[in-house]
């Protein structure tokens, strides 16, 4: 269902605006049209604008509770920008605020690596092995479309801990990506690569080891950064029902997730949005981090 | 000439799908797919209530799961014959409706924009990609600050999360789309606008359509877990409360429904992409996929 | 220079004068087009070959107006196409650009595709421009193709539905861009006859670039060999095999003779640069 790689093509098209160099005059008057010589590009001066507009709009939305005479339907509710800052700065002495950071990135890194350790092997010898794809497909692609969220309550009263019930469903959410995609990825290779090998005389073993491995591995990169993406959203969301929506006991919880309900049940507005943005800045981290690994092991993609 | 030729190779309708199921029974993936379905339901039935292994004791069985499923006077209250299974279903069933159109409509044209016009995108793009980590789950406290009742939280929370994978896909698309067709264009007289409406558009069609079958299984994916956490009705809300009260069959009754009804919804989006390219199949048909 | 042998005074003189193209990618200046000169008459076919990679795609590029020059003017009938002082390039319907892979959208059919230039200009009704495009199909021997699409034609019968649309605004100038790279010999052949069909009922300049010299001599007027990047006229050698031309031609000894003359040229700077290690293009 998702779709597994982008597409190479990676040429901005911009409608009506040809690319066109300057002509260089002789004399003095320099216009500067390089991005690389205007100290803030001018791509850098409109987001800075953008996040301007927005700051004001929101601050002064929110610290009004009637603009003219009119009660503002949505922002006025929101928690204001300064009071979400100052919250943020209390928080930063707070241990147990690390200590939520730890915890969620804690569970993103087992259900994810849990899901490559497990995702790339079953993957791969559903590739290869066309018995095995004929009774495992079937049975994968019947169980996909049920949310991951969905299994929380069967996986609590299966696993004997609530911590490894969460990590299991943080488990399956990057499992199908990472499946998808590595599957996708061994049947996209040219088949001519396969024949030359042969032909050389490589074994069944070497076809795997040197051809199908390596040959997966952007695919595996792409799933991977997807994979992350969705388990962030697990992972914050299997905390907010385990430790607060549910009806379950509060004995394990923590984590950004947990974090955020707590501060909304406990009527602190302006942390579920330090709660909501700091959710925000490890996502994109753990994506920067996977998308470094990825490249490393795909070196030959580099090239410019 | 060529029409002539192209009806008598031409096979019917009918002729097609008899030709289809008949190749199905032909090949050995039927007959895999069953030992794997059959592996699957009879581990279950043998987990839990043949050999009741540790682990598998407290969970619901196959037999009373399907026992449940199917009776007239089930013992929590949800089968296919009560009238509340199918409220709940066309509770869940509603909101991703509004929430997948309504995310369509938005999202479509800001991908577009942001895509096709470097001034709107280097404005916008910076606060998009901002937001965009923000697991849904996340926005679920300011959803119910915002929003007043319990309806309109679940559907902006499944809005929000389609409307990013519509977005971006659509982006993609556009980014995608070969320069040499905007240059062709160009040369033969077309101004900006009409470019964007004959070579944009439709270029970056098949993303669009790759990006709604994305999109609708995201909005599944949230609607679930705002369900799960603040709702009414809905099978996401079944799912939780049949948790809660102890309710365990229910569970898998529950779950069992989203799947189903899952993939239904992303198959009638697929085929809606399918019907209005047509012009792709015919090409995919001609490299014989 | 021989003038073409065709009666009527027409448009379409182009004038490349001392033109430099500079690309600035990432802030690496390179040379592409170093003071090229070249003049092509109106009504004639000017084929460029050349290495691969020395430049004539941007020269094609720069008389199309995709973008302007560093230096330099090209000028089409006296008016000044880019020039330095031209920020903005100017791509108009004039000068038409047919592409190596094809430019067919692929989303529309044939006629449809064939109608675009009309249509878009507005200077003809959707039914107008629909009859001409079917017209000029049918001259082209394209009868039977207006409602397939693009990804059910045959590459050799794309390139010819291409050329068709490009020339149904009437354009001044066809920039043609290794249009048949693409394609076997035979299918190529076709093409040939097609391509001299269409120039004997109208006589478009053509800005021709190839790599196949034994098409170039069957079908240029003169044939240009470019030096390798930065790219100027090697040499210009004249075609005095007179238009109308038909296949007859491929055995006449004085093709053979030019198409000798023209292939030492090319094969002496073909070394020379691969001597100075240019990678290909």
């Amino acid at each position: 269902m998702p779709s597994s790689s982008a597409n190479g093509k990676a040429r901005l098209v911009t409608v009506g605006a040809i690319a066109t160099v300057p002509p260089d005059r002789p004399s003095g008057s320099r216009r500067a049209r390089r991005p690389s010589t205007a100290l803030v590009s001018r791509a850098h001066r409109r987001a800075l604008v953008s996040f301007c507009v927005v700051l004001v709009v929101w601050q002064l939305g929110a610290s009004r509770a009637t603009w003219l005479g009119h009660p503002l339907p949505w922002i006025g509710h929101l928690p204001a920008p300064s009071a979400v800052w100052i919250a943020w700065g209390r928080l930063i002495g707070d241990r147990g605020y690390w200590q939520s950071w730890v915890l969620s990135g804690g569970r993103v890194l087992i259900g994810f690596t849990a899901a490559v350790g497990v995702g790339v092997p079953f993957a791969l010898l559903m590739a290869t092995l066309p018995v095995f794809r004929g009774i495992a497909f079937p049975v994968f692609e019947l169980l996909r479309p049920i949310p991951p969220l969905a299994w929380v309550p069967a996986s609590i009263i299966f696993w004997p801990t609530q911590e490894l019930s969460i990590d299991f469903v943080i488990f399956l959410g990057a499992f199908y990506t990472i499946v998808i995609n590595v599957l996708g990825g061994a049947s996209a290779i040219d088949v001519r690569f396969l024949q030359a090998a042969r032909s050389m005389g490589a074994s069944r073993w070497n076809v795997f080891r040197r051809l199908i491995l390596p040959g997966v591995l952007p695919s595996l990169a792409v799933g991977m950064e997807v994979g992350i993406g969705i388990t962030w959203e697990v992972v914050v969301a299997a905390e907010m029902i385990s430790g607060g929506g549910g009806g379950s006991s509060a004995a394990s919880g923590g984590g950004l997730g947990f974090f955020i309900w707590s501060s909304y049940v406990g009527g602190s507005y302006p942390q579920i949005v330090v709660g909501m943005l700091s959710i925000g800045i490890a996502g994109t981290l753990s994506s920067a981090v996977v998308r470094r690994l990825a490249s490393s092991l795909t070196p030959w993609l580099a090239v410019r | 000439m060529n029409e002539e030729r192209g009806r008598d190779a031409r096979m019917t309708h009918l002729g097609r799908i008899h030709f289809r199921v008949a190749e199905w029974f032909r090949h050995p993936h039927l007959y895999g797919m069953l030992v794997g379905y059959a592996l699957l339901l009879g581990g279950w039935y043998l987990a839990v209530e043949v050999l009741r292994l540790p682990r598998f004791r407290e969970m619901p069985g196959l037999t009373q799961v399907v026992h449940e499923w199917l009776s007239r006077d089930p013992t929590f209250g949800l089968s296919i014959h009560t009238p509340i299974y199918y409220s709940h279903i066309a509770a869940s069933l509603r909101r991703i409706g509004i929430a997948f159109f309504l995310a369509t409509a938005v999202g479509v044209p800001v991908g577009l924009l942001m895509g096709g016009s470097t001034t709107f995108r280097e404005y916008v793009f910076p606060v998009f990609e901002v937001l965009r980590p923000i697991p849904i789950l996340a926005w679920v406290p300011l959803a119910i600050i915002l929003f007043p009742g319990s309806e309109t939280p679940v559907v902006f929370l499944t809005f929000l999360a389609s409307f990013f994978a519509t977005a971006l896909n659509t982006v993609l698309g556009v980014r995608s789309i070969d320069e040499t067709l905007v240059l062709a264009a160009r040369c033969l007289g077309a101004s900006r606008w009409q470019v964007f409406r004959h070579v944009i558009v439709p270029g970056a069609l098949p993303f669009i359509f790759t990006g709604l079958q994305i999109s609708i299984g995201v909005a599944w994916f949230s609607l679930v877990a705002a369900e799960m956490v603040s709702g009414q009705f809905g099978l996401g809300y079944v799912i939780n409360t049949s948790y809660t009260m102890v309710q365990y069959p229910t569970i898998v009754i529950g779950m069992i429904t989203l799947g189903v009804v899952g993939t239904a919804t992303s198959a009638a989006v697929r085929l809606v992409g399918h019907r209005w390219m047509a012009w792709r199949a015919k090409e995919l048909a001609m490299e014989g996929r | 220079m021989i003038a073409p042998a065709i009666s009527s005074a027409r448009r379409g003189a182009i004038r490349i004068d001392d033109v430099v193209k500079v690309y600035d990618p990432d802030g690496a200046r390179v040379l592409v087009v170093d003071h090229c000169s070249l003049d092509i008459a109106a009504g004639e076919i000017c084929i460029v070959v050349g290495p691969s990679g020395c430049g004539k795609t941007t020269l094609l590029k720069s008389i199309a107006g995709f973008h302007s020059v560093t230096a330099g003017a090209i000028t089409l009938d006296g008016r000044v196409l880019c020039g330095p002082g031209q920020s903005q390039a100017d791509v108009g319907p004039d000068r038409v650009v047919v592409f190596q892979n094809g430019a067919l959208f692929p989303w529309k059919t044939n006629l449809e595709n064939v109608a675009f230039g009309p249509m878009v200009q507005k200077t003809m009704t959707r039914a107008e421009a629909y009859d001409k495009a079917r017209q000029r199909m049918a001259d082209a021997g394209l009868t039977g193709y207006e409602h397939a699409y693009p990804g059910q034609t045959s590459s050799g019968v794309k390139r010819r539905i291409e050329i068709v649309r490009a020339l149904m605004n009437d354009p001044t100038v066809l920039l043609l861009d290794e249009p048949y790279r693409a394609l076997d010999s035979l299918t190529k052949s076709v093409m040939h006859d097609a391509l001299l069909q269409m120039y004997a009922r109208n006589q478009v300049t053509m800005f021709f670039i190839t790599h196949d010299l034994e098409e170039a001599i069957l079908l240029g007027h003169k044939v240009v060999v470019m030096t390798s990047r930065p790219c100027r006229p090697k040499k210009i050698l004249e075609v005095d095999i007179p238009h109308p031309r038909d296949p007859g031609v491929l055995g006449t000894r004085r093709y053979r003779e030019l198409v000798r003359e023209t292939a030492e040229t090319v094969q002496q700077e073909a070394r020379r640069a691969f001597e100075l290690g240019e990678r290909e293009g």
